[in-house]
């Protein structure tokens, strides 16, 4: 069943509207959301949508509970190739929890939360943006960790994420889910405006996965279910241009990297030299790195995951 | 006057991106005047030039008292007002979200870093601001509710309302608020236009900066009193929403008084002009805020009204 929340006027001969699809068998009270499509550009997750509803549809029998699917919060801007919500130039992650009596966005921004509320997990599946490729990552804010790492550890990831809280944050869908004690997990995987299909199936067989654990799924799930590293466990370095101009790529994305390893050059097209060569500050794994060429001074290049050598002792 | 390169960056094929400041006068760091921050803060760089030129002549003629500095800094994105964006022209990042900054971060977050290091430190801080919604303003001063503003001092500007707000978690990355945790004094000026010049309204802005300076003895010039500012908080304020979408023919704008009763503005079928709705004020009060674009959303605020 597809169930509409939100239906607004548009000047011209069009609703703005938000739909979920609900996928329910058996008499289980559990109930997971998946949300994606926040940010416009971001559509790794619109695979991940596609390809959880399918099997779903396939094995139903094996479900108990429900499964519940958002697959664009902002409809205006995935149809359109926008990040922002179109014709505000606002950031949707930036308004929750919203507000009743609010502007059009803010009063969204408030019955999404409605909507979402009480559910026993919420997964917000984001992809990076046009300019960086991200590994498949759960990012967690520290003070909802105890609660979040065990679930995010079934999600068939590579890392867990743990940042500080910081009270710009506090405007995100996940952080206000998480405050009204709806748990809510962010899933940053791939990159702005592609599919990686092989990212988008792990994290299906992730939340396969962490359904069975949850008692929602008596079905098959895959035996190979990567166990994601913890930032905690060692230090994230982050590799900004010293220079601006254009960047030639010479290692991959989820390498591991020495100290040392050149990961790419900031060159001069125009003069024919290196401006920068940027080096690896540690040994440790390319988790996000740039792809898009054109850099200016500061522009955030790699972040780089580096293991305590002795943290298995602490 | 001294103009300044205050920063300086290279761009990959572009001309080099600067950031220039007028200093005025020497001694206590007075006064931080900041213009356009967003590409479309046209209004705001318009408004800081006026000062700037305003400055100059008091220069010359010897009013800028003695003792006192004054750094207007008219633009901070003209990579963006250049070619018609909003948010910084490469990755479309908002540098009114990234103060006090970082300067060893991301490229806004640089910038934001190295304005804030120029601006910080002095006593009065003055942002030309704009509203994150389309729409027209009656001119104003804005200050953030943190425990630390001065409302006194925000009258001071002599413009008809001074509006005090609770910060909003956002609001923790802007000037306004970060300049107040670090014991500045920090007003918004809103003059009601962005991306068009209003010169009726950037007049009564500059005057105001130019007024609040005479007022606190950093300059020298006969003015004109200015009004005696009412204070309002959010909830001293009616919102009306829009309850249909369509084209929208407003009746009355900003800084109008209006009746009970009074019809404000219709909202008209786009395809045959039958009137959707029909928009009445629910109370006598002055228009603080007006939507001005031609269309309209469902539930969007309209108007924001003052009640006598
Ligand atoms: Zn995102």
């Amino acid at each position: 069943m597809i169930k509409t929340i939100i239906s607004e006027g548009l000047p011209v001969d069009e609703q703005l509207l938000i739909r979920k699809k609900i996928i329910q068998n058996g008499t289980g009270p559990k109930r997971i959301c998946i949300v994606t499509g926040t940010h416009g550009d971001e559509l790794e997750g619109q695979y991940v949508c596609f390809e959880l509803i399918r099997r779903l549809n396939e094995n139903i029998q094996f479900l108990d509970g429900t499964v519940e699917v958002y697959p664009a919060l902002n409809p205006l801007g995935v149809d359109s190739v926008t990040r922002g919500i179109p014709t505000f130039d606002l950031d949707m992650n930036r308004i929750f929890p919203g507000d009743p009596n609010g502007h059009l966005i803010e009063h969204t921004a408030y019955e999404i939360i409605q909507d979402l509320k009480g559910a026993d997990m919420v997964i917000d599946i984001h992809a990076s943006n046009i300019f960086l490729r991200e590994m498949p990552q759960a990012r967690i804010n520290v003070q909802m960790s105890k609660k979040l790492i065990p679930f995010a550890n079934l999600l068939n990831i590579d890392f867990i994420w743990i940042h500080d809280a910081a009270t710009v944050l506090e405007s995100t869908l996940a952080h206000s889910l998480n405050v009204i004690k709806t748990p809510t997990i962010v899933v940053e995987m791939g990159i702005g405006m592609r599919i990686t299909r092989d990212y988008g199936n792990r994290l299906v067989d992730g939340i396969f996965n962490m359904m069975k654990k949850m008692k929602m799924w008596s079905g098959p799930i895959s035996k190979e279910i990567s166990k994601p590293m913890l930032s905690t466990t060692g230090e994230v370095f982050f590799m900004n241009a010293d220079a601006s101009g254009i960047i030639i790529p010479s290692v991959s994305h989820s390498v591991n990297v020495k100290k040392g390893d050149l990961l790419c050059q900031i060159v001069d097209p125009f003069e024919g030299v290196v401006l920068q060569n940027v080096l690896s500050p540690v040994d440790g794994v390319v988790f996000t790195l740039r792809t898009y060429p054109v850099v200016y001074e500061g522009s955030l290049i790699a972040r780089i995951f580096s293991k305590t050598p002795c943290s298995d002792n602490l | 006057m001294k103009r300044e390169i205050l920063f300086q960056m290279k761009s990959p094929y572009r001309d080099d991106f600067k950031i220039q400041g007028f200093r005025f006068g020497e001694g206590e760091k007075s006064v931080a005047i900041v213009g356009a921050m967003r590409g479309d803060e046209i209004q705001q760089q318009f408004t800081c030039s006026q000062v700037v030129k305003n400055l100059i002549e008091l220069e010359k003629e010897g009013r800028i008292l003695p003792g006192h500095e004054i750094l207007v800094i008219p633009s901070a994105n003209h990579f963006s007002m250049n070619i018609n964006k909003r948010f910084w022209a490469m990755d479309n990042t908002d540098i009114n979200r990234m103060f006090p900054g970082y300067d060893k971060g991301e490229t806004t977050q640089r910038i934001a870093a190295a304005l804030f290091d120029e601006v910080r430190g002095f006593k009065y801080g003055i942002q030309l601001a704009s509203f994150y919604m389309p729409g027209e303003f009656i001119p104003h001063v804005r200050m953030m509710d943190t425990g630390f503003q001065n409302v006194k001092l925000a009258k001071k500007f002599g413009l008809p309302y001074v509006l005090v707000r609770k910060p909003k978690p956002y609001d923790t990355a802007v000037l306004n608020y970060n300049w107040q945790i670090f014991d500045t004094q920090a007003f918004s000026i809103y003059s009601g236009d962005t991306d068009t010049i209003n010169k009726e309204s950037a007049k009564i802005a500059w005057l105001s900066i130019l007024r609040f300076l005479n007022s606190m003895k950093i300059i020298k010039k006969d003015m004109h009193e200015g009004f005696n500012s009412s204070v309002l908080h959010d909830n001293d304020m009616e919102t009306i929403k829009s309850n249909q979408a369509g084209i929208l023919y407003s009746q009355r704008g900003a800084k109008d008084e209006v009746k009970e009763g009074d019809l404000l503005a219709k909202i008209l079928d786009p395809f045959t002009g039958a009137v959707r709705s029909e928009i009445y004020s629910p109370i006598d009060g002055t228009i603080f805020f007006a939507h001005d674009k031609p269309l309209i959303h469902q539930n969007t605020v309209m108007y924001k009204i003052v009640k006598f």
